[in-house]
């Protein structure tokens, strides 16, 4: 057992999701696990399949969406050269993953709790359901572009009070803004807490709409990265004094009043 | 086998260091492995004053290596010796600093700070600041710059050994070595990136925003190989090669070429543990491909009777 590691893990299992609807585009990756102590929702790892050839030079990070003593999952969209080949791994293939990274997000039992996922940015919401101990506390929001069937969103709206909107027109996305300012209004107005992940422009709107009404909000970066460990300084971000800050190891998860981006 | 080194005033253990820029200052890499294990680490970038360095996006993914245009973002000097030095075991790992300025009064000074210091055991540097006084041609373009860079740095390193790490952007870099040997310089290291860019045809962006950027990784191995090969055969003083090294073997074809130590880089990216495995890698591979010792094996490249 150790704090954080890189292992060389098999894979157990690669579920594809939504398969209906956007045919080999989602995947549930799951892995052995790394023989962590602990790890908390929000934190990432970064993945490399031991058998990849040396033109992609860089592991891939995902945010940690379940795990268990047995078995760590990654859940991911297709979107490049990286992405496509880890959908492509067999049960038995070998990994690195290196691992827990980041920060996690606030947890608070008590404080009534909002998760606005823009996209595959629902990923570590899982694990943030299934670790809160009062999920009565929390409700998600999920703003999407492809059929909800590819998100665990039927998963997590099991245990908590959960809606979701559609984008499909510009019409759409003025109506999806709206329903986040008004969710974040009344999250600011009891005192609660706010937690987003999603592109940047979603994140941009959480960030503008929190500061507007003082909710307490937090959004999870995802920048690319090279090493997931505060060496390269290719991700970082600004913080609020206007310093570079790496979003690997000083996020990813940073208070919305904190950053720049 | 005896995995021990000593070039140029510097004792490491084993052949193997880290690249400046990919290891960051040692601490980050501690839970994927014992950094005492290394031959040495060589910091990130230092400069007097701090720097915030580069906007993004300041890396990307190429064929089989990267491009980066960090800027070298640094907490300065004075921080390094002050908050992180003392948290390194320097005493059983050869911490290099890595010297960053853009001129030579700058450099003496930043040498100076760095003398001082029981904790670093060498100084490499780094002479890829376009010298805005000078037309803006980087000093480690020009021969005539890389021996006043050079000197400025040795006067004031006292005991420290001064390591210079030549730039392969040069028609020559042979002429760059013997600048640096006739500076003072009591060792090289080499190559720095490779001077790159890349685009992007969608958003008709560049893909870094410095538009020019440095590559790395396995794809600059074979320049990195040839400069290190001319260079040992036309200086006195020892080279330690980087470029590229992404396996044990490829570790071994730079010692092969004569280089006393390597510098892993774009590796540490690979998988954070990459550096620790190589010093086990390397010693195994020696045995099995019947090498006597690393100084029998070092520079014995066969080549075709002229």
């Amino acid at each position: 057992m150790s704090l954080r590691n890189c292992r060389n893990v098999k894979v157990l299992k690669v579920a594809p999701v939504g398969q209906q609807e956007r045919p080999d585009e989602f995947y549930e990756i799951t892995l052995e696990y790394p023989d962590w102590d602990e790890w908390r929702p929000g934190q990432f790892v970064m993945v490399r399949p031991v058998a990849w050839p040396l033109d992609l030079v860089w592991g891939r990070p995902f945010s940690i969406y379940t795990a268990d003593e047995t078995s760590l999952t990654v859940f991911i969209q297709k979107s490049g050269r990286g992405t496509a080949r880890i959908a492509a791994l067999r049960p038995g293939d070998e990994v690195a993953v290196w691992g827990p990274l980041g920060n996690s997000f606030a947890m608070e039992p008590d404080a009534p709790t909002l998760l606005l996922a823009g996209g595959i940015g629902i990923a570590p919401f899982r694990g943030y359901v299934e670790r809160h101990p009062h999920p009565g506390n929390v409700r998600l929001f999920l703003a999407h572009r492809v059929p909800l069937e590819c998100y665990p969103y039927d998963i997590i709206a099991a245990d908590v009070c959960a809606d979701c909107m559609l984008e499909k027109t510009s019409t759409d996305l003025q109506a999806i803004i709206d329903a986040m300012g008004g969710l974040i209004r009344e999250y600011a107005e009891k005192g609660g807490l706010v937690l987003a992940c999603g592109p940047t422009p979603f994140m941009r709107t959480v960030q503008r709409f929190a500061k507007e009404y003082g909710a307490r909000a937090q959004v999870s970066l995802e920048n690319r990265m090279g090493c997931g460990v505060g060496a390269c300084l290719g991700c970082v971000t600004k913080d609020s004094a206007g310093h570079h800050v790496q979003v690997c190891t000083r996020g990813p998860v940073f208070w919305a009043d904190k950053v720049e981006f | 086998m005896d995995m021990h080194v000593s070039f140029g005033g510097l004792n490491l253990k084993n052949p193997v260091m880290t690249a400046s820029g990919t290891f960051g200052f040692g601490l980050e890499f501690a839970p994927y492995g014992d950094l005492k294990k290394l031959g040495g680490i060589v910091a990130k970038g230092l400069s007097l004053k701090p720097r915030e360095g580069n906007p993004m996006p300041r890396i990307a993914e190429t064929p089989c290596g990267m491009l980066n245009a960090i800027g070298i973002q640094n907490p300065g000097v004075e921080h390094f010796v002050t908050q992180i030095l003392p948290s390194l075991p320097w005493r059983d790992v050869a911490v290099l600093a890595n010297l960053y300025a853009c001129d030579a009064a700058e450099f003496g000074e930043l040498a100076g700070v760095l003398a001082a210091e029981e904790g670093v055991a060498a100084l490499e540097v780094n002479v890829s600041c376009p010298n805005v006084k000078e037309g803006g041609v980087a000093f480690g373009q020009d021969p005539a710059q890389i021996a006043r860079v050079t000197e400025a740095v040795k006067k004031r390193a006292g005991s420290k050994p001064v390591m210079v790490k030549l730039s392969p952007n040069v028609t020559d870099i042979t002429v760059c070595a013997r600048a640096a040997a006739d500076g003072g310089a009591d060792a090289l290291s080499l190559i720095n990136t490779l001077s790159g860019m890349a685009v992007d045809i969608r958003t008709r962006r560049p893909r870094i925003a410095n538009v020019i950027a440095g590559l790395s990784g396995p794809a600059i191995k074979p320049v990195a190989l040839r400069c290190v090969h001319q260079v040992v055969r036309s200086v006195d003083i020892p080279v330690v090669g980087i470029g590229g090294i992404a396996s044990a073997e490829d570790a071994l074809e730079f010692l092969l070429v004569g280089a006393q130590a390597v510098q892993v880089g774009t590796a540490n990216f690979l998988r954070p543990d990459f550096a620790f495995n190589l010093v086990d890698q390397m010693e195994a591979l020696l045995t099995e491909i019947g090498a006597k010792s690393l100084d029998e094996f070092r520079g014995s490249l066969q080549l075709p009777l002229a």
